[in-house]
């Protein structure tokens, strides 16, 4: 009996162990011994790295299985293989858009033709000299509507007439004016005639790819003919450390010398020896709010919602007061279209919320359900503290935790939700790619946000090609989704990258990239 | 003359002092189990924490009581379930045997093929999570064949001795045999079974909840408490202790009584 009662404690205790618990953090729960080091051609240890310039980069989750960047799908991928590949243009830290294979460009007066001239001496990694033809082929080869399944098709491209000028120009002749097309211009420029793109991929970035290892690694080095500054580090190291709870443990033990996207939890353990840099993801967490769902239905609910939630309050239990607040559906990183005013349209006011409640005739409050994926434990811990909140207005709220698959299916496409608190970001680096989705007729509108104005607003945007018009257009979409209350704005949250002492420079793009090329030694 | 028996003893009261811990939270607890901010966050025990607060400055000793009446009520239901649907299941096919028997015990086998949690977790996955009813429904499903099994067992051997023969002459029913003359005769096996299958439970709910599937928080629950501390072991130890060892105890103590019982049982027979 005694004997069973031990083995029920062991037993519980490898369940804790095996299945890495709703608060482990590790998104998909997997286990695996990750943490030996790779080939023998791994410099050993963190100080004879650091002689060699040579750097190891903690990722949690493995690249796509193919690494052709025209089928990426994980953001993870897009993270590290931003090293490797360019465009036309390539974005900067401050979202700016910057001349990369392209030295130059022109847009023609109707905004219908694009004129890029390429850079000269520009060279991919196998050593071949990038050709106006290579450029036509990589933007057809994602515009074009026979292509291979597992392509990704950009909208942007198809009926898109791309010809040669010269030696060195390629012209881009559209339909209708697309005020964002230069932004689909970072997509990757590949070699023409290469096939192997999706195991050894080969691009005009500042690092060049050498070798993968499933589950276990990725292998990058500089590129010695790369067109612009070289970077100092002369070789990367990604290591794929899949379990959470590995993750302190790599850095400790000197196998990673970086380590992005780390929690609170996990910074205040990582002692001596590293630094930590503070950025933002990049996302809008909110209380997502089903505008077609009683009692959301009502502009008044949704307000009394914004002034009975204490976000600053959020932040202080929740995040160890890191985060940054928002008032609307564009984060800071977004500096040009961000509009600071907003953030503080509600301030917690539970007397406000009250009197709203009692105008829309829910004097008592009401009973509601907050979908949360329960994966994430930033989201389950950000709705617990609205649960209390609300009490305080006589709103009862439970919370519904579900899979990610069944929120994905169910809450969002479907959108058989009420409420969810989640974080939602923008695919590419646009202030269309944040507001598109709460026009009534977008797919992805999954709150069911229904506003003429804001319609309206938005077909304005899209017409109007001067870039400060358009900016103002899109800063008022955002106070419209302020003023009607969309959803309950809550904050960007804080990305923590654990960098080991003696090391400098990884910026925040407002893109889900990591640079290397700005990495360097002090020592 | 009665033996002392210390496990029946030590365990009586283990559970005792526990039991009624958590019948004063009912009606009475330090904090209000969910208030955040109830004191500092993370600070260690204290006389105004006993146990420390978790990260949300939510008082632990609260919700340990809280969490505890869960999971204590959980498994009660639960091995409530279990113990009658696999008490009756197991009398009238152990009695009676034949081809209902035959395939009822196969369909148990069936069930104890799957690993318990595993089983629950579909159950409930097909049920929807985060209702408590629900939880109790998969786990007392999952309990059902070892409690049929064991109830069959005794049936069968208790079937032909004299005393269930001599009132089968005298016209008794079946079910006046099955219920009357032989269940209280299955006591000295039933009962320490019961202990083990509460203790199942209890185990079983906080591994649920760990994996976010039981109670749904904020409610405070054993398994999620864990699961919400094992983060902060490093910082924070108490919170896992706390927790941990409230569970430890819990199911020691009952652990223990079902130790005591099966020998008491022994004794006897």
């Amino acid at each position: 009996m005694k004997k069973r009662i031990l083995t029920l404690l062991a037993a519980v205790c490898l369940l804790s162990a095996v299945l890495s618990g709703c608060g482990g953090g590790s998104q998909n729960g997997t286990t695996g011994t990750t943490d030996q080091s790779t080939a023998n051609t791994q410099t050993e240890g963190p100080a004879a790295r650091a002689a060699a310039g040579e750097l190891n980069v903690g990722i949690a989750q493995d690249l796509d299985s193919s690494l052709d960047p025209h089928k990426t799908v994980k953001a993870g991928t897009r993270e590290v293989m931003f090293n490797v590949f360019e465009g036309l243009l390539k974005p900067d830290a401050s979202g700016n858009l910057n001349p990369a294979v392209a030295e130059s460009y022109t847009v023609s007066e109707d905004h219908l033709l694009y004129t890029f001239k390429l850079r000269a001496g520009v060279k991919f990694h196998n050593g071949q000299e990038v050709t106006p033809e290579d450029v036509i082929w990589s933007y057809q080869r994602c515009g074009d509507a026979n292509a291979p399944a597992d392509i990704i098709q950009v909208a942007a491209f198809a009926n898109v007439e791309m010809y040669q000028e010269g030696d060195d120009t390629v012209c881009f002749q559209l339909q209708e004016p697309n005020n964002e097309f230069a932004s689909y211009l970072t997509t990757a420029v590949l070699p023409k005639d290469y096939t192997e793109q999706d195991t050894a991929p080969v691009g005009t970035g500042p690092f060049k790819f050498v070798s993968r290892t499933a589950q276990e690694s990725v292998v990058l080095e500089r590129f010695d003919d790369y067109w612009g500054e070289k970077p100092d580090l002369t070789k990367v190291t990604y290591k794929i450390i899949e379990n959470a709870d590995s993750i302190l443990l790599s850095l400790q033990s000197g196998a990673v010398d970086v380590f992005a996207h780390l929690t609170t939890n996990q910074i205040q353990q990582l002692g001596d020896g590293f630094h930590v840099e503070e950025g933002t993801m990049n996302l809008v967490q909110a209380l997502y709010l089903n505008n077609a769902e009683k009692p959301f239905d009502d502009v008044r609910v949704r307000q009394a919602l914004c002034y009975a939630i204490d976000r600053q309050q959020i932040l202080d239990l929740a995040f160890d007061g890191y985060g940054t607040l928002l008032g609307s559906s564009m984060y800071p990183a977004f500096s040009k279209y961000f509009d600071d005013e907003l953030t503080n349209y509600y301030t917690y006011n539970t007397e406000k919320a009250k009197e709203l409640l009692t105008e829309a005739g829910y004097p008592n409050g009401f009973d509601m359900t907050i979908t949360v994926p329960s994966n994430y434990q930033s989201h389950m811990d950000t709705a617990q503290v609205i649960v209390e909140q609300l009490k305080a207005v006589g709103i009862n709220a439970a919370i519904q935790p579900v899979t990610w698959e069944s929120w994905v299916q169910d809450t969002y496409s479907n959108r058989q939700f009420q409420s969810t608190v989640v974080g939602v970001d923008a695919s590419n680096m646009t202030a269309r790619a944040m507001l598109e989705r709460f026009v009534s007729t977008a797919s992805r509108d999954f709150i069911n946000y229904n506003n003429a104005d804001y319609d309206a607003l938005f077909a304005q945007a899209q017409a109007c090609y001067d870039d400060g018009e358009q900016t103002a257009l899109y800063r008022a979409m955002e106070k419209n989704l302020a003023e009607n209350a969309a959803n309950v704005y809550i904050q960007d949250m804080a990305d923590f990258v654990a960098v080991r002492d003696g090391l400098e420079g990884p910026s925040f793009y407002p893109i889900y990239v990591l640079d290397l090329s700005t990495i360097h030694y002090t020592k | 003359m009665k033996k002392r028996n210390p496990y029946l003893t030590v365990g009586l009261v283990m559970t005792g002092i526990l039991t009624a811990l958590i019948v004063l939270g009912f009606f009475w607890t330090p904090y209000d189990p969910n208030a955040m901010a109830a004191g500092p966050k993370l600070t260690g025990p204290s006389l105004a924490h006993l146990m420390g607060t978790d990260s949300f400055g939510r008082d632990i000793f609260s919700r340990v009581l809280k969490g505890a009446g869960t999971t204590y009520g959980i498994a009660l239901c639960t091995v409530a379930v279990g113990a009658v649907c696999g008490t009756v299941l197991g009398a009238v096919t152990g009695y009676f045997g034949g081809i209902v028997d035959d395939v009822l015990m196969r369909l148990g086998d069936v069930l104890t093929a799957f690993p318990s949690i595993l089983l629950a977790l579909v159950v409930i996955s097909l049920l929807g999570p985060g209702k408590t009813g629900n939880v109790i429904l998969a786990l007392g499903l999952v309990f059902i064949p070892s409690f049929a099994r064991m109830a069959r067992g005794t049936y069968a051997g208790l079937r032909e001795v004299n005393y269930v023969k001599s009132a089968r002459l005298m016209g008794a029913s079946s079910s006046r045999i099955l219920w009357r003359h032989i269940l209280p005769n299955t006591w000295s096996v039933l009962l320490p079974a019961l202990t083990i299958g509460f203790n199942n439970a209890v185990l079983a709910e906080a591994s649920m909840s760990y994996l976010c599937i039981g109670v749904t928080p904020p409610d405070a629950s054993l398994g999620y408490m864990l699961s919400e501390s094992q983060g902060m072991f490093m910082s924070a130890p108490w919170y896992a202790l706390g927790t941990g060892l409230t569970l430890v105890w819990m199911v020691f103590g009952v652990g223990l009584i079902g130790e005591g019982l099966q020998r008491r049982g022994g004794g006897e027979v």
